[in-house]
């Protein structure tokens, strides 16, 4: 529409700033920037008339406050970063920039990504527009109910357990987390290094393949990003399903799952049926081993990657303090809050002298299992669909005083990261509380477009993607 | 009882690339505080490590001078404690798989050649530093050193004294400056010596609890601090005391060793692999490249210069010590037409006097060796007296350079005439008859006075030869 200039950017940002005014309520951005994004769709528009647009020419688009922006407010959710203004940019933030998108703002996110509901977060809790007395999920919970309200049209998160794509699943949305290494960590708060990606969470898979587009490709300044060739992920949507198989884990799908979410996904393969995919059954034996494996290598990584929150060069510092020692636990103590402290706990106890061994080693080998399990099952099939959530979207204050249970909420998509897999959750029907339901398209390694095609020939057939909450049509 | 001392030692050598370990800015000393620290060395949220393969590669030097294994596959860790000058509250080190693993170096212990065994040498990123004297009740943090990249070079436990010892670090810091490295400056800090000390009752195999001895900056107080904290053991178990497991610091000013302050419970570093940094590969063919720009190395020197120089041991090991002079003295040697020993004394003795006196080192020093070769020649072609060179000497360490000019300019040209020569003699003779007589009669010690008086007569410019020579002829009865 940009581009056929139905609509300028100035006009088309202009409409969503008046949106995020409108539902404040839903608390989805921490920072927003109107006349930043007013000037820069100027600017976009004057590329539009004279052709020199680029991929992303006046879109505009809203980050996760865990990305790094020049000048504006980075606070990862935090009290700690609550002051933090980054002098430069991250990649991801480069990137879009650079392919012309519009900066609105910041959307709120669970404290350092850590958290299923986006109750975490320093900023207050993001309401779910499908029923705000339930949560976004999380952590990219901003992120998925500014898309879900049509508050932007595409916006970015990250995902290290599935924060991309069980709010995406929450919310009725598309969400991608590609594979570790696709898309440039640099300038990404880090919540756990080996795990961290950052992808798109839109309406459509369509919309997805164009962010990825946008955002992924080598980073001189990533070590552990990829140093191959990106592909042209919008030609390749159009691979039909037509003899593809999918495979199916039973364990997946019995009685534990919520019997509504269960009859969402096989709805859902039936219609994959129909579009010429063919099933075929997968075992992924040592998947229940994913949550305790990940909690130990996320909580150990994190626990390092958050030392560096000290007071001592920017960030929180408290007004009181004896001593050194004093200012670094006051500090601490007053910068973050209770489930950070707690993960931070955790992963210092799981690196100890004398635990390391039976707990981060040992979560390494299960890691390579894990990893193994989903290599052998990829022998047999092209892509695996799986439920992405349990459940839909549960009651704000449901799970806050009961961690594992909070936990137990990425029992599906915690799998895929530890094994550097891509997976893309999309809308697959709704509950009787018309609350949406969430399926996972898992790929073999580097296979995004193979995913995002499979997602595209189901959207091409289905309206899940394109039901917005009433409140907000 | 009889006590032996047993020490190792871990040397921290400060790699002399251009820029740091894992970011992009610089390295040099001495700049304005914070102005050599970028995003990544402040560790801003968000950055990331990007290893220096330079880095690595001076490291794989190193292991292959110390015939080390040097590991195609080693993996850096975190090494996790909270500091104000460690920016990410962890330091980028390695633990587990080191860069390079087992290496030798041979000293001279005295009685002998000693092997002493280098367990590993390992790669990590330097801390800041913090500053508590400049501000008032405040302290100050400078990162620029933050990501300097250093080799830790960790010994066994193969040291006897601390002589031993002191030989051992002039060997690896000549070894370090050979391999260009390190610059090896110990007053900037980049070459630093931590000491691990016990004693035992001699004949025991098992080792005495140690101490560490931290931060000692130069070679001299190397030596006086193993040496203080070893008589304080002694003296400790002599009493009846037990030496405690504790980190010390060196007082030159006491010259002795005091517990350091505030380390009241043992670190524990849960160290981990880095997961921002994949494990660091060296290629086969990297390997083979870095060992084709190996240069002689001081111990192989040291053998050629004995043969090809015909230098003594003592002379050969003085030169080979530091690569510049080593080759100072080469270059010297060859304008000098080959007199590789008169080469030798005057840069072992006149130059290293100099240069001594004025702690400099040889690369700040303005006599080159085509000048210094040229004097040598002037002196065994008989155009000047061995005395005179001294003169010149000095005025080309004033940064004179042309030797010829100087003799010809303050004409100090050797007088070998004998025409000439005799002239003055004969004034001598006139003016010394009782030392002629003397030496007539049989005194012949005279002589010397006599061709004295004839140098004086001179201003030094006379053959001492050749005046020897007409004297002893002109006495003759």
């Amino acid at each position: 529409m940009l581009q056929t200039k139905k609509i300028s950017s100035v006009e088309l940002t202009s409409h969503f700033l008046q949106r995020i005014d409108q539902n404040r309520e839903l608390n989805a951005f921490i920072t927003v920037d109107a006349e930043t994004a007013l000037a820069n769709a100027r600017q976009a528009d004057i590329s539009l008339n004279d052709k020199s647009g680029d991929l992303l020419t006046g879109l505009p688009l809203a980050l996760k406050d865990i990305f790094c922006t020049r000048g504006m407010l980075t606070s990862c959710g935090s009290r700690m970063l609550a002051n933090f203004t980054s002098p430069y940019d991250a990649t991801v933030t480069e990137r879009l920039n650079a392919a012309g998108s519009v900066l609105l703002g910041k959307t709120n996110m669970d404290e350092f990504a850590m958290g299923s509901s986006n109750e975490s977060s320093y900023f207050g809790p993001v309401l779910n527009p499908w029923n705000v007395d339930c949560v976004p999920g999380g952590s990219s919970g901003g992120s998925a109910a500014a898309v879900s309200a049509r508050l932007c049209p595409a916006t970015v998160g990250t995902d290290t357990g599935g924060s991309i794509r069980q709010p995406a699943a929450f919310c009725g949305l598309t969400g991608l987390k590609p594979s570790y290494g696709r898309v440039s960590r640099y300038g990404m708060v880090a919540f756990a290094s080996s795990l961290d990606q950052a992808g798109p969470i839109t309406q459509s898979a369509e919309d997805a393949a164009l962010l990825l587009q946008a955002m992924a490709g080598f980073d001189p300044r990533d070590s552990t990003s990829l140093d191959i060739e990106v592909p042209d992920f919008l030609p390749a949507l159009k691979t039909s399903l037509d003899g593809v198989t999918v495979g199916v884990a039973a364990s997946f799908l019995d009685s534990t799952l919520d019997p509504d979410v269960l009859a969402g996904i096989e709805e859902a393969l039936r219609t994959f049926e129909n579009l010429g995919a063919r099933l075929v059954d997968i075992e992924l034996p040592n998947s229940s081993a994913g949550i305790p494996c990940y909690y130990v290598i996320a909580l150990a990584e994190a626990s390092s990657n958050l030392s560096r929150f000290d007071g001592v060069r920017y960030g929180h510092r408290a007004e009181q303090y004896d001593d050194l020692m004093d200012m670094y636990e006051q500090s601490r103590a007053e910068g973050f809050g209770d489930e950070v402290k707690r993960r931070i706990l955790i992963g210092t106890y799981a690196l100890s002298a004398g635990y390391y061994d039976a707990y981060y080693l040992k979560a390494q080998k299960i890691r390579r299992i894990i990893a193994d399990d989903f290599r052998n099952a990829f022998q047999r099939c092209d892509l695996i669909a799986a439920p992405t959530t349990p459940t839909t979207a549960f009651r704000l204050s449901e799970k806050v005083d009961d961690p594992v249970a909070m936990y137990l909420n990425d029992i599906f998509t915690v799998p895929v990261n530890l094994a550097g897999l891509p997976a893309v959750s999309i809308p697959v029907g709704l509950d009787q509380a018309t609350m949406p339901i969430g399926m996972q398209l898992i790929g073999p390694y580097l296979e995004e477009s193979r995913i995002l095609a499979a997602a595209h020939s189901y959207q091409q057939v289905t309206p899940w993607h394109q039901r917005i909450p009433e409140a907000f049509t | 009882m009889a006590w032996e001392s047993v020490i190792g030692l871990e040397v921290h050598v400060q790699l002399q690339t251009r820029s740091k370990i894992f970011s992009s800015a610089a390295t040099a000393y001495g700049a304005q505080p914070n102005t050599q620290a970028c995003a990544v060395d402040i560790a801003l949220p968000g950055v990331l490590p990007v290893m220096n393969h330079q880095v690595a590669l001076m490291a794989v030097k190193f292991g292959l001078a110390t015939g080390a294994t040097v590991n195609c596959r080693s993996i850096f860790a975190r090494k996790n404690y909270f500091y104000p000058d460690l920016p990410k509250g962890y330091q980028i080190s390695q633990y587990e798989l080191p860069i390079v693993s087992g290496g030798q170096l041979a000293i001279d212990s005295g009685n002998g050649e000693k092997i002493i065994r280098i367990t590993r040498a390992h790669l990590e990123e330097d801390a800041g530093k913090s500053l508590h004297d400049e501000f008032d009740g405040l302290s100050g943090i400078d990162l620029n050193r933050a990501g300097t990249p250093l080799l830790e070079v960790v010994s066994e436990p193969d040291l006897r004294s601390p002589l031993e010892a002191v030989t051992y670090l002039r060997k690896l810091h000549s070894l370090v400056r050979y391999l260009e490295i390190c610059d090896g400056n110990m007053q900037e800090g980049s070459f630093r010596c931590d000491a691990n000390v016990s004693i035992r009752p001699y004949g025991a195999d098992t080792l005495g609890t140690r101490t560490e001895l931290k931060n000692i900056n130069s070679f001299r107080f190397v030596e006086k601090a193993i040496q203080q904290e070893i008589q304080r053991q002694i003296e400790l178990i002599e009493d009846g005391g037990q030496v405690i497991q504790e980190t010390r610091l060196y007082d030159p000013l006491a010259d002795e060793t005091r517990p350091m302050r505030g380390k009241e419970e043992a670190h524990d570093y849960r160290y981990f692999p880095d997961p921002d940094l994949p494990p660091l590969i060296i290629e086969q063919a990297e390997l083979e490249k870095v060992r084709d720009t190996l240069p002689e190395l001081p111990d192989a020197r040291r053998e050629r210069f004995v043969h090809q120089y015909q230098l003594t041991p003592a002379d050969a090991d003085q030169l080979t010590s530091d690569r510049e002079i080593a080759d100072f003295f080469e270059t010297t040697a060859d304008a000098a037409g080959g007199d590789s020993r008169s080469a030798a004394n005057w840069i072992n003795g006149e130059l290293m006097a100099r240069l001594n006196r004025d702690n400099r080192p040889i690369g700040e020093n303005r006599i080159t060796p085509k000048a210094l070769g040229a004097l040598i020649c002037r002196i065994n072609d008989q155009t000047i007296s061995g005395k005179i060179a001294k003169d010149i000497f000095s005025a080309l360490w004033e940064g004179e350079h042309d030797v010829d000019g100087i003799i010809d300019a303050r004409g100090l040209r050797q007088i070998s005439d004998s025409d000439a020569l005799e002239q003055v003699i004969e004034e001598v003779l006139g003016r010394c008859v009782e030392q002629a007589t003397q030496f007539r009669d049989g005194q012949e010690k005279v002589l010397g006075y006599l061709v004295g008086q004839v140098m004086k007569a001179t201003k030094g410019k006379a053959n001492p030869q050749a005046v020897n020579a007409i004297l002893r002829q002109k006495l003759s009865p």
